[in-house]
């Protein structure tokens, strides 16, 4: 690892200050950045702690009837947050299906947004890699890409986005805030990404210096509290990155659905929201209209290399995310969150 | 430069001198402080074996700049038992055969004491299982490991049936 300087900031103009500079990264749990490090996937200079910075460690509700999420609460923490888990299950569900119970007491919200891409060939710093080191070309679209995205692509870049927490998030229109040189700003989500085009190493709209403060989530979030799903395939049941992931949050009044959300995971350099099959959803809750939003969810998907599997996978998890949700949120969270499987033959999931 | 810390292992409250700031709570305890049943598995946040509680929460110590943990309270597989009086849940992992060649043991414990703490698992074998999946062994001992965990949960639960009435 390369040595660096590092500061602790009291304030979060002073983090935004001293993260200005060339070569400074935010440092908060550092669950991606340490492990990084230690491969020299990333090297900087300096590292501005932001771990003691007073005030962004609350889950505090908005007047309007949203949540505001500080950006160093632990995903463990808002997990196990009881109001929250009955308002937003779904993202409850999918922060208790990502990393480890060790990683989830540790990793911040801010964090698993601007968690890096798990290709092997960005962590392999022999490898060729436009994300990591632009111009030098792309080893994943010859290597071994069978986990790669399917959606958003370019020919500069094939990873994806592992976050799980941000596919709920996305679908249900989060909001981010960020405090930079020029005051405080919001932006939604699903643009805090950017999709690799010729320029990967870009990752998100961010400035130098900017620094993720909160989250929000809107009021009309909560409508869905009912009938919201997050489910993952993984290589594994558990402690493993998703092969493809879906949420599916629908708002049901005398059983015809008002409104339906979906996003994917895993497909993409960003989570992936599906809007076109949310729109075939109004109306009756049925197979047939499940499965008819499901294609146009994968509508656009093309492999990248040996993945053409993970689009029919996608399909079919949206298609019983989409069942499950109408099914309606289970009391309690599933033994193995997200699962679509049991460990034990004849076992109930969610039992 | 040298930064200095404060840090509580195992109650005793210690200050320590870091000669190199890259250094992880993993390698503080094991090469500074000679605490080495903390194990370095795979030092990348995947195995557990490096599983500490700090602040009575379990986290990968391999994954924590020391420098950022001024002022922690730290439990390690040292501070475990009570003298030569094991801990129950120490215990339950010899009684199960918890454990083949017991490099990962240490993080099993620390991990499993850190489960029972966030009361998600309750009595139930496959939610202990989810709870632990962040601790690998290659000598699969799962099931004793389980079984250890279950047995010392449902001892807890009916001391506190016991505490209740």
């Amino acid at each position: 690892m390369k040595s660096f300087d590092y500061v602790r900031p009291a304030s979060v103009s002073d983090a935004i200050a001293a993260a200005s500079l060339p070569g400074a990264v935010y440092l908060a749990a550092g669950t991606n950045l340490l492990d990084l490090m230690k491969g020299g996937v990333s090297r900087p200079d300096r590292l501005i702690d932001v771990t003691r910075l007073p005030g962004l460690d609350r889950i505090e509700p908005l007047a309007d009837g949203g949540v505001r999420i500080g950006a160093l609460v632990r995903n463990a923490d808002l997990a196990h947050d009881p109001a929250f888990a009955k308002s937003y299950p779904a993202v409850v569900e999918a922060l208790l299906s990502g990393a480890s119970a060790q990683l989830r007491n540790a990793a911040t919200v801010g964090g698993n947004l601007l968690q890096r891409t798990r290709c092997a060939y960005f962590y392999d710093v022999a490898s060729a890699c436009n994300r990591r080191e632009p111009g030098s070309g792309c080893d994943a679209h010859h290597g071994e890409n069978r986990l790669h995205a399917v959606l958003g692509w370019s020919d500069a870049c094939i990873a994806t986005h592992p976050s799980d927490l941000c596919v709920p998030l996305v679908a249900l229109d989060a909001v981010v805030e960020i405090e930079g040189k020029s005051g405080r700003r919001e932006v939604r989500l699903e643009d805090l990404h950017r999709l690799p085009g010729e320029e990967p190493q870009r990752e998100t709209v961010l400035a130098p210096g900017d620094l993720i403060v909160a989250l929000k989530l809107p009021a009309g979030a909560r409508n869905f509290s009912g009938h919201a799903r997050y489910l993952k395939v993984r290589e594994r049941t558990s402690y493993a990155f998703a092969v493809v992931s879906a949420a599916a949050c629908l708002s049901i009044a005398r059983g015809e659905i008002a409104e339906a959300r979906i996003a994917l995971g895993g497909v993409a350099a960003k989570p992936w929201r599906a809007r076109a099959a949310e729109k075939l959803l109004a109306g009756t809750p049925d197979a047939e209209n499940f499965r008819r939003a499901a294609e146009a969810a994968l509508a656009d998907a093309k492999p990248s290399g040996d993945n053409e599997f993970k689009i029919e996978l996608a399909r079919r998890i949206v298609l019983r995310a989409l069942t499950l949700a109408a099914a309606g949120t289970p009391e309690r969270i599933a033994a193995l969150p997200a699962s679509p499987f049991s460990t034990q033959p004849g076992a109930l999931h969610d039992a | 430069m040298n930064h200095s810390i404060s840090l509580t292992v195992n109650g005793v409250r210690r200050a320590i001198a870091l000669s190199d700031l890259r250094v992880t709570l993993l390698d503080l305890l094991r090469e500074q402080l000679h605490l080495t049943g903390t194990k370095k598995g795979c030092d990348r946040g995947q195995c557990g074996a490096c599983t500490i509680l700090v602040n009575a929460r379990r986290i990968n110590s391999c994954l924590a700049l020391a420098v950022s943990h001024d002022g922690a309270d730290i439990t390690t597989i040292e501070g475990v038992a009570r003298g030569d009086e094991l801990h129950p849940l120490q215990a339950a992992f010899i009684a199960h055969d918890g454990f083949q060649c017991g490099f990962c043991t240490p993080g099993q414990i620390m991990s499993a004491l850190g489960l029972i703490n966030e009361r998600q698992a309750g009595y139930d074998a496959e939610r202990i299982r989810e709870g632990m999946s962040g601790n690998l062994c290659r000598c699969g001992a799962y099931a004793g490991i389980t079984e250890a965990v279950l047995e010392v949960q449902k001892n807890l639960a009916e001391t506190e049936e016991r505490r209740v009435v």
